[in-house]
């Protein structure tokens, strides 16, 4: 009895049980530690991650950033908090009460329960749902309803048309984020997250679902609303876009929510694409799986917030149009594409027995898929190019140096 | 007859999510409050489809309808007028929609107590069917030449001219 | 753990999820100082007082663009069961999706050429 209570999640009821409890009981118990300790989880990380956001941007500005609290500056944050816990908090006039509460608490509910379907090793998951995938979709589709209300219950014309413009642009971006997923799905035949991982253990799927993978990484970019698709935050038009009216820990859980999406979309990146736990040694012990996507994460988290304080800010026509007129058609080729490779490589006869975990057996299908997809990016690279020089010789030449002058990158923040 | 168990608590709590919501869209005077109490409705539904070992439906409900549909809906209400202040709650057309209120909830009802009613009826402990179907299956049944594939292809149809019809309208009133 | 299971950790978490963010806002209510006054509640717009109704008429492009991501959303949801069983598919199957998702493309080739897609 003792090995299984190491694991919390799985087997606390088993354990329970076994000492006497109630076993009705005894599953909502493991069911509510599991909960606890997953829910909380990014909330605590994030103090870290503001932490980290601010010295890479001061970094990057050559600036020290954060040093004075704690060692590196580490409880910056926390003294953060406290001064907007106690900081006065203000309900703009005519403003829909409720509404106005409710939105930022329902922005980080739907952030903290995408962590419900993220296998963070072999054992530990918080619940391995047969439609994973289309879980943490239709989750994250619930942050767009919250910054819908906080910009339509603050009565405030800057916050409405902020709101609006963001929720246009947050539900264009899911488009293509939805079809990128479904070529890992089609590769490994799964919705549930610890499967996708465990497919992956014989080949990363960024191999052979590259432009997938660019495409997720693109447009979940733009749903966290980091630069340079960063409009969420619109000072220099807006004032602030839908959270202008909002003060004090109602602006903190804005702001916390904000780090913690942008770091899970990366946390979902690195399960979907880059094998999650998986890694040597990972099935053994379970701990370094945990390590192991953490790793893969922040190579990923660390290169976005070096973006973020580099690239200049795109217009919201600019914006939508790539989402459009790019992204979705690149995606829509791309699904195509890679279905029609994999009944080539099938017909072949290359295509790996599903579940293989060898590397060398995936090797020739991923092969050709990965060329697939070189295919597909020079294709589309090219037509852009094309559009470039057309809009190029259409446009006058004032118009570019006007162009060129705006295109200074933006101040830091 | 009635077990009190998580399940059925749970069934309660989504019923009583399904039918509050319900009730406070026909009777908000605030066109953006209603569209968040159908959202609350809908998200009942959604907890019916778990209850019902229905996950991907559950998933498409609240991707579909609470993601898409009720965003949709709050733009929609956005193109209106005096959206926030309703003077009245009923207009000209009430006893209509009442009847056919009445007459749709007597046919479901209907259609929900003859089948287990009295000696004919089947035994409502009993499942509809033993298959149980996971969301592969369906996958496959949307392409199986023999099963749903003209449907499939008809559904895009359907959306294509959904789309296009929208997108004439729209243009239109500019 | 069977279904029903898997989603009460589920319905569990989603309703800690509503008390994990309310906690602090409950703390701050309790010792934020509360010394409101009419010129402090308005409206933050540019200095100005605001002028008119916030809730006014919106244009129609927003509309549109809600109207094209539904349509696709609709149609991705009928595709993942179809990428799901992509493995055990014939190139049947792989025709159909692909007349599938040919339809699809259509409907964002005509919004494309009626100008649908621009942000104007």
């Amino acid at each position: 009895m003792e090995q299984q209570c190491i694991n919390v999640i799985q087997t606390m009821a088993p354990c329970l049980t076994s000492s006497g409890v109630d076993p009705g009981l005894a599953q909502f118990i493991s069911i509510l530690i599991g909960v606890v300790l997953v829910a909380l989880f990014p909330l605590v990380l994030v103090i870290l991650l503001i932490w980290m956001e601010r010295k890479v941007a001061a970094r990057v500005q050559d600036r020290l950033g954060p040093n004075r609290v704690g060692p590196f500056g580490l409880f910056q944050n926390i003294a953060d908090a406290l001064k907007l816990i106690i900081k006065e908090d203000i309900t703009p006039a005519g403003a829909d009460r409720t509404i106005f509460n409710l939105a930022p608490i329902i922005a980080t509910l739907s952030t903290t329960m995408m962590w419900a379907v993220i296998p963070f090793s072999p054992v530990n998951i918080g619940v391995d749902l047969s439609i994973g995938v289309l879980y943490f979709t239709a989750i994250g589709s619930i942050g767009t309803l919250a910054i819908m209300m906080a910009g339509w219950s603050s009565n405030n014309k800057y916050a409405l048309l902020g709101a609006f413009r963001v929720v246009a642009a947050l539900v264009s971006y899911e488009v293509p984020m939805v079809l990128a997923l479904l070529v890992p799905v089609m590769i490994a035949g799964t919705l549930s997250m610890q499967s996708l991982v465990v497919a992956q253990q014989g080949m990363w799927f960024i191999v052979p679902a590259f432009v997938s993978a660019l495409l997720f990484y693109i447009s979940n970019l733009a749903e966290t609303g980091r630069a340079p698709f960063d409009l969420i935050e619109a000072e220099s038009e807006l004032v602030a876009g839908y959270n202008i009216e909002y003060s004090g820990m109602k602006f903190g859980l804005f702001m916390a929510n904000e780090f913690m999406h942008a770091f899970t979309a990366n946390l979902l990146f690195a399960v979907i694409f880059l094998g999650g736990w998986s890694g040597p040694g990972a099935t053994e012990v379970p701990l370094l799986g945990f390590i192991y996507l953490f790793l893969k994460t922040g190579a990923l988290y660390i290169p976005s917030l070096i973006l973020r304080a580099t690239v200049p800010r795109v217009r919201i026509d600019q914006m939508m149009g790539f989402n459009w007129k790019f992204l979705v058609p690149v995606a829509i080729v791309n699904v195509v594409v890679v279905a029609f490779l994999l009944q080539v490589t099938k017909a072949l006869g290359i295509a790996p027995v599903p579940g293989e975990t060898d590397f060398l057996a995936n090797l020739p299908q991923a092969l050709v898929l990965f060329v697939g997809n070189l295919l597909t990016i020079a294709v589309a690279l090219e037509m852009i190019r094309r559009f470039g020089r057309q809009a190029r010789s259409e446009t006058s030449g004032a118009a570019v140096v006007i162009a060129e002058a705006h295109d200074v990158p933006s101040a830091a923040h | 007859m009635l077990e009190l168990n998580a399940q059925t608590i749970a069934f309660f709590i989504f019923a009583l999510f399904a039918l509050g919501g319900a009730l406070g869209v026909v009777t908000s005077r605030n066109l953006i409050h209603g569209a968040l109490y159908l959202i609350v409705s809908l998200f009942g539904g959604a907890g019916f489809f778990v209850l019902l070992s229905a996950p991907f439906m559950a998933v498409v409900q609240v991707l579909v309808y609470i993601g898409a549909i009720a965003i949709l809906i709050i733009f929609a209400v956005m193109l209106t007028r005096g959206m926030t202040q309703m003077s009245e709650i009923l207009n000209r057309q009430w006893w209509m929609s009442a009847i056919v209120g009445v007459l749709l909830f007597v046919m479901l009802g209907l259609g929900v107590i003859l089948p287990v009613w009295g000696e004919n009826g089947i035994n409502p402990n009993r499942p509809v069917s033993d298959n149980v179907a996971t969301t592969e299956d369906l996958g496959v049944a949307l392409v199986d030449g023999n099963q749903y594939v003209l449907p499939f292809q008809v559904a895009s149809l359907l959306l294509t001219g959904a789309m296009i019809g929208a997108i004439v309208l729209a243009r239109d009133t500019e | 753990m069977s279904v029903v299971n898997e989603w009460a950790f589920i319905g569990v978490f989603m309703a800690l999820a509503w008390v994990f963010p309310a906690t602090p806002l409950l703390v701050s209510w309790i010792f934020r100082p509360r010394r409101a006054n009419a010129i402090k509640m308005q409206t933050y717009e540019c200095g100005v007082e605001t002028v008119g109704d916030t809730w006014v008429q919106f244009k129609v492009q927003y509309y549109i663009y809600g109207l094209v991501f539904l349509v696709f959303d609709v149609e991705l949801i009928f595709l993942f069961p179809w990428a799901m069983a992509y493995n055990q598919l014939d190139f049947f199957a792989f025709a159909a999706g692909l007349l599938f998702i040919f339809l699809l493309t259509d409907a964002l080739i005509y919004a494309w050429r009626k100008n649908a897609l621009e942000w104007a």
